[in-house]
């Protein structure tokens, strides 16, 4: 129906811009990661592996790699255990109020993640309000020092980040699912939480998936809230990135990594999707 | 649904599903109004209970030249971001629906890899290729690291309010004599209009408040986040928390604006997962 | 001549199955959504093992009604009992109803056999007794072939055996069906008619059926309970409704006739030019006569004549429908054989018997 003008002229901008400014960017990173810098400080256009070697070999970086994994993992599983049950009353309980509810889960997600990484810093402060309330109500004595500049910190903070990240799904997944399952479910003499174990969160599954990804993926590349609340001990991967590019002034070595980094995710999203469609019933 | 709340043990499940509910949203609210509140407070951060409320710190911050500059940049990075971003997000979104040619899968999965993507990451490869060009950093790379990783914002919106759009609207304006050019203005971009506005809402919402892209493409004029990020090096002055409550309020205001719109152009109270199932695409 | 027969109430014109025992006991049942009063005082006997057709155009209530006797619904006044135990108050999962919905409701994520043996599962029944019961059920349906399939794998017809199954295997004491075979078109629809009542003279459970099709409710029904605006306009066999309709909703809506406006005096009924004696009360009088029971004159003693012009012939098959301009503005509908030569002027007669005094059926709010 649409002529060959057309779909060239739709096709091809954008197509020259990606390539450009998509393309040949992670093509240079790829390139980058093979080369290496000289104690000049300027970068050493040889072909080499030893960025490679240096990743595997040096405990600093699977270190981090694993911390950082550990963290994601943990911001997933609390982002679940708080979105699913939201979702499901969303989706079964609220009735008119639906629609108001779920905007408010939305909202927080879109608006400015440093403004809510930065509340969480003052909250968690030695000086913050969290340890000073609770100074006021006499149940402790000192701050808490374990509130701020944690993996603590960081693993509360994404939660409150991704939350809604997770949330989201799920939620679309319950909303799938005619309600007329849930009917004839009870009509075969399932009680509600039979039909819930036996119907819905299978038939919700996809969506929870789907979240538990996005949340792990997201945490896992995240470097602000390790850099404003992690201190030493909560460093991610990302973070050495940074440093890498900054300070340490080693940019086929972040290169490496940031393709390293490419890898994982697009395998993880590939798993994920795999899984999905197994777990998809229409 | 009656079915579900009848019987006593309904009722408490009900009752536990309602309170962790409200812990949830507690939890998602409270720094927010903990920061609002603060922002007013005469002692600045810390100290609780908060007292001797105040507006010392709003007026330190309207007087604040840095953060005007630093808004006054970020609007200009915000504005021609979402121009090119639309520029190009909206063609990509047509070429996805409606044309077929070599490298679309790879062309798909390419325009959608920062929505899920470290941010870090794209911003690091278009510093490598400023680098290598030898383009400075300034506004300009700034402009055009939003604008390249928000052309996925653009088309994922674009795509799913195409999906609504009905094929023979455009068949009949063919048919009655109007050609691919007409038709487009016609009858597509009306269509499309409440998407590309909630598109732009969006992206100007998002690079407003874009740092990790932004990190290695920064020149010497700073983006507000940045000179937020900056500050926030030195130490935590109050001053923070006042434009902190200004940015949640406008983004605030953003956000449901944008959400009604999409409401509107689609009917479905499902939004934003057209965000989280782009993903999807960018694997398989 | 003979004369028109004086007809019963309604009351008596609901036929109780009397034979057979009641099961479920309707009594008083209302239900309003908000201010929108949906079914108004409800009260109907169920008897064991009766194929029971609740009728009506869509908004009567029907489903509604059906929702609360599988307890989706609560009524907003009024009591269910089965035998001596109260039904009203409990949830569905407590009820020895099933049901069979009208867009099936499958399970996708489990096999067919897995749906059918759903509700056994539930109740913890032994495996043993699962397999064997299923494997029975599936038999019966004549799915034993694709008991291993998921629901998006096989047809609209194959998925309502499936869920039929599925709701048998528990037996319960009454099966309801939400218009299961709205879904099927017409020449599947008109063999899963007479497989689910062979079927239901077979397993000898109750069934409750509903639709909006009154020729599948006169094919397949013990009794018709026709639901109009909430309201029961009559409850009956199909054979006793079709000839004996109760009010003029209930003749136009089954099947095709002519409603005749007229009234009485001195024991003679005077429609327009029609005339004829009846032994009833003076007044006026809404009388229903099937299109069949029209003949093309063949001069029978005692019979009301009548002559008109063919306004329209309607091919049917086996028969055809013409209207007829008569005297006064009367226009009758008449049945008769197809094949004979198109005719425009004819004379026709009835029976006086043949035209059954109904009562008005008056708008409802």
């Amino acid at each position: 129906m649409f002529s060959r003008a057309y779909k060239t002229a739709v096709t091809v901008p954008p197509l020259v811009w990606v390539a450009v400014f998509l393309l040949v960017p992670y093509l240079l990173m790829f390139g980058y990661s093979f080369w290496s810098v000289s104690p000049a400080q300027t970068i050493v256009h040889t072909w080499n592996l030893e960025n490679y070697k240096e990743l595997l070999q040096k405990p600093v970086y699977w270190q981090t790699l694993l911390r950082s994994m550990w963290i994601a993992a943990r911001v997933m599983l609390f982002s679940l255990l708080l979105g699913y049950p939201l979702a499901y009353f969303l989706s079964f309980y609220a009735g008119k109020r639906k629609d108001l509810l779920y905007q408010m889960v939305i909202i927080p997600l879109w608006v400015s993640y440093l403004v809510r990484a930065y509340a969480w810093k003052t909250i968690l402060g030695a000086d913050g309000v969290l340890n000073t309330s609770l100074q006021y109500a006499h149940l402790i004595n000192h701050p808490l020092d374990f509130l701020l500049y944690s993996p603590f910190a960081v693993v509360l903070t994404l939660t409150h980040i991704y939350t809604p990240f997770a949330f989201l799904p799920i939620y679309a997944a319950l909303e799938h699912i005619p309600r007329n399952l849930v009917e004839a479910s009870h009509d075969l003499g399932a009680t509600p939480a039979q039909t819930f174990w036996k119907v819905i969160f299978p038939l919700s599954i996809p969506g929870v998936l789907a979240g538990a990804t996005f949340a792990f993926v997201l945490s896992l590349g995240d470097f602000l809230a390790p850099l404003l609340l992690g201190g030493p001990s909560g460093i991610m991967i990302s973070n050495i990135v940074v440093s890498l590019f900054g300070a340490a002034y080693n940019w086929p070595l972040g290169a490496a990594i940031s393709l390293g980094m490419l890898v994982l995710v697009v395998s993880l999203l590939f798993f994920s999707e795999r899984l999905e469609k197994k777990w998809s019933f229409s | 649904m009656e079915l579900l709340v009848s019987g006593p043990a309904n009722a408490s499940r009900s009752r536990w599903l309602l309170a962790h509910a409200a812990t949830v949203f507690a939890f998602l609210y409270f720094p927010i109004a903990v920061l609002i509140l603060y922002s007013f407070n005469g002692q600045g951060v810390g100290g609780f209970p908060p007292h001797n409320l105040t507006l010392d710190w709003y007026r330190m911050l309207f007087g604040d030249g840095a953060i005007w500059d630093s808004v006054f940049n970020s609007l200009q990075v915000a504005f021609a971001a979402m121009a090119i971003s639309l520029m190009f997000g909206v063609p990509a979104a047509l070429a996805l629906d409606r044309a077929q040619f070599t490298g679309k899968a790879v062309f798909r999965r390419l325009v959608l890899l920062p929505l899920i993507l470290p941010g870090i990451i794209t911003g690091l490869s278009l510093a490598m290729l400023f680098k290598l060009t030898n383009v400075k950093t300034s506004l300009l790379t700034i402009i055009l690291g939003h604008g390249t990783a928000l052309i996925s914002v653009a088309t994922t919106e674009v795509f799913a309010g195409l999906q609504k759009l009905d094929r023979a609207q455009e068949e009949a304006s063919l048919d009655l004599g109007a050609n691919y050019w007409q038709t487009f203005w016609r009858v597509t971009m009306p269509n499309l209009k409440l998407s590309i506005i909630g598109a732009a809402l969006l992206i100007f919402t998002l690079s407003m408040d874009e740092i990790a892209v932004s990190f290695f493409l920064i020149g010497r004029d700073n983006t507000l986040p940045l000179e937020i990020w900056g500050r926030l090096r030195r130490g935590i002055t109050p001053e923070i928390n006042a434009v902190s409550t200004i940015i949640f309020v406008f983004s605030l205001v953003t956000i449901v604006v944008w959400y009604r719109l999409r409401v509107r152009a689609e009917g479905s109270a499902e939004v934003g997962t057209e965000l989280i199932d782009s993903t999807a695409y960018v694997a398989n | 001549m003979t004369s028109t027969t004086i007809p019963n109430s309604t009351a008596s014109a609901n036929t109780q199955s009397a034979a057979k025992p009641s099961l479920l006991s309707i009594r008083n049942v209302a239900k309003a959504f908000g201010r929108n009063s949906v079914l108004r005082n409800i009260s109907l006997e169920i008897a064991e093992g009766e194929f029971l057709t609740i009728l009506g155009e869509s908004g009567s209530g029907k489903t509604t009604l059906l929702r609360i006797v599988a307890g989706f619904e609560s009524a907003s006044s009024g009591e269910l009992w089965m035998g001596s135990e109260r039904l009203d108050g409990q949830p569905p999962y407590r009820r020895r109803v099933n049901t069979v919905f009208q867009h099936y409701a499958l399970f996708p994520h489990l096999t067919v056999e897995q749906n059918v043996g759903y509700g056994l599962r539930v109740a913890k029944r032994p495996e043993a007794e699962i397999t064997q019961r299923v494997a029975e059920a599936l038999d019966k349906v004549k799915m034993t072939a694709h008991a291993r399939a998921k629901p998006s794998k096989i047809s609209g017809g194959q998925q309502q055996r499936v869920a039929l199954a599925r709701a048998l295997v528990n037996r319960p004491r009454l099966l309801l069906l939400d218009e299961p075979l709205s879904a099927l078109d017409a020449n599947l629809r008109r063999q899963m008619q007479v497989e689910l009542k062979s079927l239901q003279r077979e397993v000898g459970i109750a069934f409750v059926f509903v639709t909006h099709d009154q020729e599948e409710a006169m094919v397949m029904s013990d009794r018709i309970a026709l639901l109009r605006s909430g309201e029961l306009e009559q409850v009956a066999t199909p054979r006793e409704i079709y000839s004996r309709p109760a009010t003029a909703y209930v003749a136009q809506f089954i099947g095709h006739t002519n409603l005749l406006r007229g009234g009485v005096q001195g024991g003679v009924v005077r429609c327009g030019a029609l005339a004829w004696p009846a032994s009833l009360p003076d007044g006026p009088a809404l009388f229903s006569l099937r299109p069949e029971q029209v003949r093309v004159g063949s001069g029978a003693s005692g019979a009301v004549k009548v002559r008109g012009r063919v306004l329209h012939h309607a091919f049917h098959g086996a028969t055809e429908l013409i209207r007829v301009q008569c005297a006064d503005g009367l226009i009758l509908v008449v049945r008769i054989a197809s094949g004979g030569a198109p005719q425009n002027e004819v004379e026709l007669e009835f029976s006086p018997s043949d035209a059954v005094l109904v009562r008005e059926s008056p708008e409802r709010t």
